[in-house]
């Protein structure tokens, strides 16, 4: 059977991983790609880096970053964070990159996911979806939660399954941070009514919402950053925990 | 030893040969014919579309080349289907090394996403070039089209139904999933297929 995944997710600034770790063991905490090979060897199914630097030096750095981490890490990774055209796809997979991933640059033009699956194919387009439940139901956001749009979740993960995208990562900004679990029922719509994977992402606080967002939010994979960065969650020791609730989890 | 990589219009070869690499192994990525012939063994990765890559490898007659090896050759995932009879992805003659026709994938429920992604368990296990590596052991795959289960089988999984993770008959080999992006269980096996192969 296809394992349920387990991501951690790296933020990246002018080439140093932005969050803080408690990886007394690594020589250098802040370099991505010590951090992501430390994860692969706990037992990370993927790993995802986030460039969250706006300069363009920032942006080189970036791209070097991940030549580096495809020549260390044998697990597949995701890069994403400006991507906006074709070209920076093209600059991210010829790096070594095995995914990328679109947010607002596909919401302001969806026909880079078109373009994206047509030249490369929808196993490397991830469409990553930040949004949040309002009063007028589930709404996407863009420029990292900062600008609200009219887009339901829902209606626009359908959108980007159809042109193409390979998988869907959803993050609910309403509980991104606050550590009280995934937004279990939304993944359950979004999973049982796409025909490509969802990635869970943002309120990871305890094993046991791992555990929801595959059983009850019917993910096929789980990300999550602080938990990890801090170690407050172990990997090996969140698979084992998951595999003893009778979810199949790589070991 | 000389390790050669197919060069043709398949998309990402370089994880191979970071794979390689990590392995202190540094492959020449070629479709020249003496360089093919002369290395010690040959690895045919590649991802994309079957119709596309095997009209390529045609007019480049590169098929021809690749029947002829007699050297260990390793297929890796669309290079594993394009050395099967037939392929169902653009309705395609392929290189015929493997008795058996390419499938696509038909979910028969809705939890059954395609394309098949992910890390999933290899059962079944035969050949040295499974060595050291354990029933139930995961690999990562990326595909939506698979080979049946035949009489060249040598590993397993399961995705919907029983299908081949790897094949081999004589001199070929081959992988559904990527050993070059399955942690230490895909390391050890490109390992043995190079120690097979010196």
């Amino acid at each position: 059977m296809l394992a349920k995944r387990i991501i951690p997710c790296l933020d990246v600034k002018d080439g140093q991983t932005v969050k803080g770790t408690n990886f007394v063991d690594l020589r250098q905490a802040g370099d991505p790609v010590e951090l992501g090979a430390a994860y692969s060897r706990m037992g990370a199914d993927e790993l995802v880096y986030l460039d969250i630097t706006a300069s363009h030096e920032g942006r080189k750095t970036f791209t070097d970053m991940v030549g580096r981490v495809a020549a260390k890490i044998n697990i597949p990774f995701t890069v994403g964070g400006g991507i906006n055209e074709l070209s920076d796809v093209d600059r991210m997979l010829s790096a070594g990159a095995d995914k990328v991933s679109v947010n607002s640059a596909a919401v302001r033009r969806p026909d880079l996911i078109n373009e994206i699956a047509g030249r490369f194919g929808s196993q490397v387009c991830v469409v990553a979806i930040d949004a949040k439940l309002t009063d007028h139901g589930w709404k996407c956001y863009l420029n990292g939660g900062r600008i609200e749009t009219e887009r339901g979740l829902f209606e626009w993960a359908k959108e980007a399954a159809d042109r193409g995208a390979g998988e869907i990562l959803f993050t609910s900004m309403n509980h991104d941070g606050v550590k009280t679990g995934f937004a279990n029922e939304a993944l359950a719509r979004l999973a049982d009514e796409l025909p490509i994977p969802i990635i869970a992402s943002g309120g990871a606080g305890k094993m046991e919402h791992f555990r929801d967002a595959f059983q009850i939010g019917h993910a096929d994979a789980a990300l999550a950053a602080s938990v990890f960065h801090f170690g407050e969650i172990g990997i090996a020791e969140l698979k084992q925990y998951l595999t003893n609730e009778g979810i199949e989890i790589r070991i | 030893m000389e390790v050669a990589i197919v060069k043709y219009n398949a998309g990402n070869l370089f994880s191979v040969v970071h794979a390689l690499n990590r392995l202190g192994v540094e492959p020449v990525i070629t479709d020249d014919a003496e360089l093919l012939q002369k290395a010690d063994c040959i690895l045919f990765p590649g991802q994309g579309h079957a119709r596309t890559t095997m009209t390529y490898l045609k007019e480049h007659r590169l098929d021809e080349m690749i029947r002829s090896f007699k050297q260990p050759v390793l297929g890796i995932c669309v290079g594993q289907q394009l050395m099967c009879r037939h392929s169902e992805e653009g309705d395609v003659d392929c290189l015929g090394i493997f008795d058996v026709d390419v499938k696509r994938f038909i979910p028969e429920v809705k939890e059954e996403k395609v394309p098949h992604m992910g890390w999933n368990a290899l059962t079944d296990l035969q050949t040295p070039l499974f060595k050291d590596i354990k029933e139930h052991d995961y690999v990562y795959f990326v595909h939506s089209f698979y080979v049946p289960t035949c009489s060249s089988t040598i590993a397993t999984s399961n995705y919907i139904h029983p299908f081949s993770a790897a094949l081999h008959k004589d001199n070929f080999w081959a992988t559904q999933f990527h050993p070059e992006k399955s942690g230490t269980v895909g390391e050890t096996i490109i390992k043995n297929f190079l120690d097979m192969s010196k």
